[in-house]
């Protein structure tokens, strides 16, 4: 049940949220931090409960009784629909994740929001809790169930408190992600009958459907279904063009959420779902995915370096270092999903950080326009310095999470495919290009003189300080990481037989 | 007739009654509050009556009727979806008509027509019901006197409808004189033995087809919906929408069922196509509304589209129960939420005599004025586009789930880029009731009153408990098949 309560705790912290909007309109970001708070409390007391040689114990991936936590709950009896809910160490992993990037959205938005506060905080809320349903649920109609869930908050957030072009970057989020879902829905439905055919009783229980001996022509078009829905939402390119729309036109908050959580959870679907399920028709569809993934990099890198519009450049990086995670997934050995874990991980920190300090920079400057900053390091050190550590955090810089992430997955890659691991190296150069660029162009030159501008503050810096740490923590010593997510890799890794 | 057959008729008998208490009582007294009362009364009493009727069910009530679970779900629908209707045209009706009280009369009688049709086992069942249900919709169309819109909609409605009805009638006439027969089943055994050559089969069947198509709007028989949608009175587009469609939907399928047409692969793979034409062109028109009504018009043509996926699935014999329920549980669904969306459109101008105001700025910054009705436009929108937690959604995986059981890749491509389309027009309109207050100038006073919030939070309930907890509908629908 406990599964369940830290999703609860995030719905109802979402609608105590938007009514306490009546009383007092500082107060929904209050209710919003404390509910966020209290789920983390919650998870880690929960974990904390757990023998700890449960951790590196190798999970039955077809028993879900050997994960951490496990719940099924008969829910649509008529269809084997249960209200199936589990955790292995990837997914706590993730959970926290989300739940600490929580943290830093309603801290980035605290004081951006003027407009019904109390509902902004709400769909804050939501999406987590659907985020978080993502990353639990077990059963797929569940997944399904929440992956859609999570677009609405999401989509409310842009539609209502984006900036300028809002209503077309919000549309086109949703239909990407909505068109591509409908196909995963239906993958969905022909895996539980086929496995109705097979087992003689209809289930959409992830562990009742793993290892069906599918029919390579069935395998090859369900799975299609699923990569595309998890590559879009990913994205890889070429879905990655609703992304730069919607992060750009988000407000802090909604940005932070997307690029810090929503494109892990395409990752994760990638991860969970489409490979171990589906892993001869993955088999085949590897080189292509590692083409697409190759693609990624380098054309994300160049896009980056063309744009003018900070918070756009940020979101390119986005999918340049996407093509990383998609590289180490079908790569499928230990190093390179290791590195991709690695990198849901520290991507997720780095450019949440990226994201808020843009969000400041608009709430300051009313631009993202970079031609229109420059010398902003005079005005405002403290968030040139940050701007500085997290430009040379995404770069790849050693000592730093993302080169931890970066060099597993180029490891990986190496021992499969040499020649794309060579290609893929040049991404390093080339975010260094963008990331350095970036910087230039914003913090250093000569300032405005005409312009005043306010340093970041208490909060701003905790928040950024707490991110720093993260990242210098998962660069340094990146075993416990490594420990949490090195049992379920196994297991998955386990299913597939002697790899892609 | 025997006590148990009276019995199982009984919602008919509640319904005839209680229309006739109606008629008398305007007859002595004029007075709407006491008319609503017995109008909803009525409904109530054919509603609970449906229980008695279960009893005895089914059964063989004269050639022309069977009162099966089926036909009795359908009847419960019906006299909710019209019970809705009728609490919503409360204030509506006030405003836009001087004399509402035969309109209460003209509801009953429809949804009498609609019933008729659920129980139809007999071509003369189902023309009997059909214009029972059709020529009092004739007249709820033109109820408001007040605008042209509603006249001109009503008259359309009357001349293209009418020539349906005598398509279909032309087209039963014909199939009588090949088989001899107009009960559905002994009509399907004697099509094999027809006498009179497949050509004179093949014009009935395209006539009686085409006619009830018509009522459906399937494409190419649509032109009309948009125009009598959006010039009709917003209760009265909700009925049209949800029970004659509902009604006519079931009486084709039973047809079907009753006389096997199944196994004539060719009518069936038509009706396939036109499934596929609805479901494109539904939505392709509708993108380029900005009426909500038109824009919900063209929804329901895709909407038909998606159900009559239903009849190819059942042409394997193994799927047809599946299908069915997936037909039954879409349309149940598709009632609540439609009667849900023009609810709102309802209450919005309840209270003003001229012209709808029903363009997609008429609901801008909805949400911050009114934000219980925005909530039920939302989540009816949701349920129209398919997202999870509504009725929508279920009703679309039961169609998905069913098509897949009988393999129909083609229709199921269709389904999934008419839905892909379908997100953009129904998002524009929450888009719209989104938009700031400095964004618009809207002068509107609200509308409210804990009656129009009661009504709001039960629709709202509704289509969230079929979309979360459908388990015991589901699992009646299964035992009733």
């Amino acid at each position: 049940m406990s599964l369940v309560v830290l999703i609860l705790l995030l719905l109802v912290g979402g609608l105590v949220a938007w009514q306490a909007e009546r009383l007092d309109t500082g107060l929904p970001r209050w209710v919003a931090l404390a509910s966020v708070g209290a789920a983390l409390l919650y998870l880690v007391t929960i974990v904390a409960r757990l023998p700890a040689e449960h951790f590196s114990l190798v999970p039955e991936a077809q028993d879900g009784t050997t994960w951490l936590l496990h719940l099924k709950l008969a829910w649509i009896p008529r269809f084997g629909i249960a209200l199936e809910l589990a955790m292995d160490g990837l997914s706590l992993l993730l959970l926290a994740l989300t739940l600490l990037l929580g943290l830093v959205a309603v801290a980035a938005s605290w004081s951006e929001i003027d407009f019904k506060p109390g509902l902004f905080q709400a769909n804050l809320l939501w999406t987590l809790a659907g985020v978080c349903g993502v990353f639990l649920a077990l059963d797929l109609f569940l997944f399904f169930l929440f992956w859609e869930v999570m677009l609405i908050p999401m989509y409310l957030l842009i539609a209502i408190w984006g900036h300028e072009n809002r209503a077309y970057a919000a549309m086109k989020f949703f239909i990407f992600t909505q068109a591509s879902g409908l196909l995963m829905l239906l993958a969905i439905v022909v895996l539980a009958w086929q496995g109705l055919a097979q087992n003689g009783s209809l289930s959409f229980s992830y562990f009742d459907l793993l290892g069906l001996p599918l029919d390579g022509r069935v395998a090859w078009w369900t799975m299609l279904g699923f990569f595309l829905a998890f590559t879009v939402k990913l994205p890889a390119f070429p879905f990655h063009t609703w992304l730069p729309d919607a992060h750009t036109q988000a407000p802090t908050a909604g940005s932070v959420l997307l690029a810090g959580i929503l494109l892990k959870t395409g990752a994760y679907g990638l991860l969970r779902f489409c490979i171990p399920l589906f892993p001869e028709a993955s088999m085949h569809l590897a080189p292509a995915a590692m083409a697409l993934g190759l693609a990624g990099i380098v054309y994300g890198a160049l896009l980056a370096f063309a744009q003018s519009d900070f918070k756009r450049l940020v979101a390119y990086s986005s999918v340049s270092h996407m093509g990383f995670i998609l590289l180490g997934l079908y790569a499928w050995n230990s190093l390179a999903l290791q590195g991709a874990v690695m990198q849901m991980v520290a991507h997720g920190v780095s450019t949440a950080a990226l994201f808020m300090l843009a969000g400041a920079l608009q709430q300051r400057l009313h631009t993202r326009d970079m031609t229109r900053m420059g010398g902003l390091w005079h005005q405002a050190p403290r968030m040139g310095a940050c701007a500085m550590f997290f430009a040379v955090a995404s770069l790849g810089l050693p000592g730093l999470g993302n080169f931890v992430a970066e060099i597993l997955v180029l490891l990986g890659l190496f021992a499969v495919q040499p020649w794309l691991a060579a290609i893929a190296a040049l991404g390093l150069i080339t975010a260094a290009i963008y990331a350095l660029w970036m910087v230039q162009q914003a913090f250093q030159g000569t300032p405005d003189e005409q312009r005043r501008m306010e340093d970041f503050g208490v909060r701003e810096m905790a928040t950024m300080a707490a991110m720093m740490l993260a990242l210098l923590w998962l660069g340094l010593y990146p075993q416990p990481v490594l420990d949490l997510a090195q049992p379920v890799l196994d297991s998955l890794q386990g299913l597939s037989g002697s790899g892609l | 007739m025997t006590g148990a057959d009276f019995q199982a008729l009984l919602p008919l008998v509640a319904l005839a009654g209680g229309a006739t208490a109606v008629m008398l009582q305007i007859a002595f007294l004029r007075n709407v509050a006491l008319t609503t009362a017995l109008c909803l009364l009525t409904l109530a009493v054919a509603a609970g009556s449906c229980l008695a009727a279960a009893q005895v069910a089914p059964l063989q009530v004269t050639p022309l009727t069977r009162a099966d679970p089926l036909a009795l779900v359908f009847c419960v629908l019906f006299c909710a979806a019209a019970a809705a209707t009728a609490l919503l045209s409360r204030d509506y009706m006030a405003s836009h008509g001087d004399e509402p009280e035969e309109y209460f009369l003209l509801l009953l009688l429809s949804t009498l027509g609609a019933c008729v049709l659920a129980y139809a086992t007999h071509v003369a069942a189902l023309v009997l019901g059909l214009e029972l249900m059709s020529v009092s919709l004739y007249a709820l169309v033109a109820y408001p006197h007040k605008s042209i819109l509603p006249l001109e909609a009503a008259t359309k409605y009357l001349v293209l409808s009418g020539a349906a009805s005598a398509t279909t009638l032309f087209g039963f006439a014909l199939l009588y004189a090949a088989t001899g027969t107009l009960e559905f089943t002994a009509l399907g055994e004697q099509l094999g033995q027809a006498t009179m050559g497949p050509a004179v089969l093949l014009v009935a069947a395209a006539m009686v087809f085409a006619g009830l198509a018509f009522k459906l709007s399937v494409v190419p028989f649509h032109l009309w919906t948009p125009d009598v949608y959006d010039g009709a009175p917003a209760p009265v587009t909700g009925f049209l929408a949800t029970v004659s469609k509902a009604a006519v939907f079931v009486a084709l399928l039973r047809l079907f069922l009753d006389a096997d047409l199944f196994r004539y692969r060719i009518l069936v793979e038509i009706t396939g196509l036109l499934a596929i034409f609805s479901m494109l062109a539904g939505n392709l028109l509708a993108l380029l509304q900005t009426n909500i009504k038109r824009i919900l018009a063209y929804s329901s043509i895709a909407h038909i589209g998606y159900l009559l996926i239903v009849f190819m699935v059942c042409i394997n014999a193994g799927n047809r129960d599946l299908a069915v329920e997936a037909a039954v549980y879409y349309l149940i669904a598709y009632t609540a939420t439609t009667i849900a969306a023009f609810g709102l459109l309802t209450m919005i101008n309840a209270g003003h005599s001229d012209r709808e105001r029903v363009q997609l700025q008429h609901v801008s910054g909805l949400f911050w004025r009114q934000p219980l009705l925005a909530g039920l436009l939302l989540v009816a929108l949701l349920s129209l586009a398919g997202i999870p937690l509504t009725a929508g959604f279920v009703a679309k995986f039961y169609i998905v789930s069913a098509a897949v059981s009988g393999g129909h890749w083609v229709l199921l491509a269709a389904l999934v880029l008419g839905s892909a389309i379908g997100v953009y027009y129904y998002l524009r309109v929450v888009y719209y009731m989104t938009r700031r207050p400095e964004e618009h100038n809207m002068e509107r006073q609200t509308v409210g009153g804990w009656g129009i919030h009661a009504i709001a939070g039960l629709l709202i309930g509704v289509i969230l408990l079929l979309g979360i907890a459908p388990q015991p509908l589901m699992a009646y629908l299964e035992s009733i098949l």
